[in-house]
């Protein structure tokens, strides 16, 4: 009997019994736009190491996670902040964090911004250096593009609308980010604090500043002190089903941390 | 030799032997199958164009959306596409502006008085120019152009920096069938001049150019629509803020980058919104083609 059921195990661990044993080889994760990439990839990967399975990613906001993870129209629901009081009826696990980062050019003497200065900034309110300590010169505000979660981030952040913002540049990723930021002495941008932090190490003339006197740094970010950041959820109503708990497990692990900084997230774990 | 050429193809010059060619079995098939693909790449050019009106459709409901001055804020249903348009507009213009008569004066400089081994040279510095990608200039504006306009007149990234990168990139298609035009013009009209008298000045400005206007229009044209629908190069170089072009140093958002832009992140109304973007686009640079083959018709040389 003891045999048969080691056997079993066996088997099971190989992979043996796995199109038998799990009657739904389909996981369906619907949410957020900010964590639907990333959980396409990690998808991706668990799909490959665990053949039959079938990960399906569809995104359509938080609010879209939060209802079809409780009417169970989805296994898991993909949100992008911290479940609020009444969402206590779900289980949230985070996967990465995602912070961003408000950059200066190295050359600007300005050291640090009140979240008032920046949305002053911003709105088109404050519109030279010299208001705010600095060297006679415009400011040149750099926002990011409709649609993106860094925008969504930051705008949330600072209860902004973007037709309130009053930018002179626009731009799409990051990197076309920090490269504007370091062309122009003038500048002030936000960008997802994994690759500023990465750039300003290489030498790029650029220069974090700290929000509300917490230095920007993956590792504050990481530890929860740093404000301007917030948790990308997997959610479950109950119990999920084995196959979403072996995902979820598998989605928290180190084994995706290359997938989470590929993202520009911050891993749960270094 | 083109009268020659041009004989051969004209139904006009020799009826009994196309047909007796066409009855022909293997050619019959060869008609088919050419006849097959041709309609096939017909057929794609309509699909996308029908792809592009469902896909949009949408927002087109609310075409008057388009035209509201309330700003693109697509999260906000504010769909506003004429600042964009104004900007691709201006863009291509002021690109082509710069890069017609630079074209024109090294097409005219290869084809009557450079040495040849120069010429040579020349026309295979252009052809490299034509070659390289879009995203190199766009980089090597962003890291270098952008930032020495900051350093004059503030944010850098603008109108003024668009019109220069896209000059560049179609200064060569603007040279190279500047040049083959040029080329095109027969030699006998070029022999009557000299024979009639006209000088060096007369035969350049007054017969070959003239002779070659319509392939040289047609290059202007093909260049414009090429700036139009440059799209890496420019977003990031023109500033992408959602405005009617103003002035030289203010940035502007173009169609195309506007798609690029958003297109990742966009869902639902969004989405649909930048279809439209890529709608108006097509209709313009297809506006631009016909007026290119109406222009081309008139002119027989080039």
């Amino acid at each position: 009997m003891n045999r048969i059921a080691k056997t079993l195990l066996v088997l099971l661990a190989a992979g043996w019994l796995q199109p038998l044993a799990a009657a739904d080889d389909r996981l369906t994760l619907t949410g957020s736009s900010t964590v639907a990439p990333l959980a396409l990839e990690i998808g991706k990967r668990f799909e490959r190491e665990n053949p039959g399975v079938r990960v399906d990613v569809q995104t359509g906001g938080s609010s879209r996670g939060i209802n079809d993870a409780r009417l169970g129209l989805a296994d898991i629901g993909l949100v992008s902040r911290a479940l609020n009081a009444e969402e206590k009826d779900l289980t949230a696990y985070t996967i990465a964090l995602d912070g961003i980062g408000i950059i200066l050019h190295r050359d600007n003497p300005v050291r640090q911004l009140s979240v008032e200065q920046i949305v002053d900034i911003y709105t088109g309110k404050t519109r030279n250096w010299r208001e705010l300590g600095g060297p006679d010169k415009p400011i040149t505000a750099v926002n990011k593009a409709e649609g993106r979660s860094t925008l969504e981030l930051f705008l949330h952040y600072f209860a902004l609308k973007n037709s309130q913002i009053r930018a002179q540049v626009v731009i799409g990723d990051n990197q076309q980010g920090i490269k504007t930021v370091a062309g122009n002495p003038g500048a002030i941008g936000y960008v997802s604090i994994g690759s500023a932090e990465f750039e300003q190490k290489r030498g790029v003339p650029i220069r974090l500043i700290p929000m509300d006197g917490v230095e920007a740094s993956v590792a504050a970010v990481r530890d929860g002190s740093y404000p301007l950041s917030r948790p990308l959820n997997l959610v479950v109503k109950g119990k999920p089903p084995a196959l979403g708990e072996r995902f979820i497990g598998f989605a928290r692990s180190a084994a995706v941390n290359d997938l989470v900084e590929a993202q520009f997230f911050v891993p749960l774990e270094p | 030799m083109q009268a020659k050429s041009r004989a051969g193809l004209a139904p006009t010059a020799s009826p009994g032997l196309v047909q007796r060619f066409l009855k022909r079995d293997s050619d019959r098939r060869l008609g088919a199958l050419l006849a097959g693909l041709a309609a096939a790449c017909a057929t794609l050019l309509l699909l996308v164009l029908a792809f592009l009106l469902v896909e949009s459709l949408p927002v087109l409901a609310h075409w008057r959306a388009f035209f509201s001055s309330e700003g693109w804020y697509p999260l906000e249903n504010r769909f506003d596409l004429m600042p964009m348009l104004w900007a691709s507009l201006a863009a291509a213009t002021g690109a082509l502006l710069l890069a017609a008569p630079l074209g024109l004066a090294s097409a005219i400089f290869v084809v009557f008085y450079a040495p040849a081994p120069l010429a040579r040279f020349y026309r295979l510095v252009l052809n490299l120019l034509a070659g390289i990608p879009s995203v190199v200039f766009g980089l090597w504006g962003l890291t270098v152009l952008v930032p020495l306009i900051a350093r004059w007149q503030p944010p850098g990234a603008s109108l003024l920096a668009a019109v220069l990168i896209l000059a560049l990139m179609i200064l060569p298609t603007v040279a190279v069938t500047a040049i083959a035009a040029l080329r095109a013009v027969p030699r006998a009209v070029l022999s009557g001049a000299v024979a009639l008298g006209i000088g060096a000045r007369g035969r350049i400005l007054g017969v070959a150019l003239p002779a070659a206007r319509g392939g040289i229009t047609g290059g202007f044209l093909l260049a414009a629509a090429r700036a139009l629908g440059e799209t890496m190069a420019v977003l990031m170089v023109a500033g992408n803020v959602v405005q009617n072009p103003s002035g030289l140093f203010e940035p502007v958002r173009v169609l195309t980058a506007n798609i690029a832009l958003e297109m990742a992140y966009a869902t639902g109304t969004h989405r649909s919104g930048l279809f439209a973007s890529g709608l108006v686009l097509t209709l313009l640079v297809l506006l631009l083609a016909w007026l290119g083959t109406r222009v081309m018709r008139g002119h027989r040389h080039g």
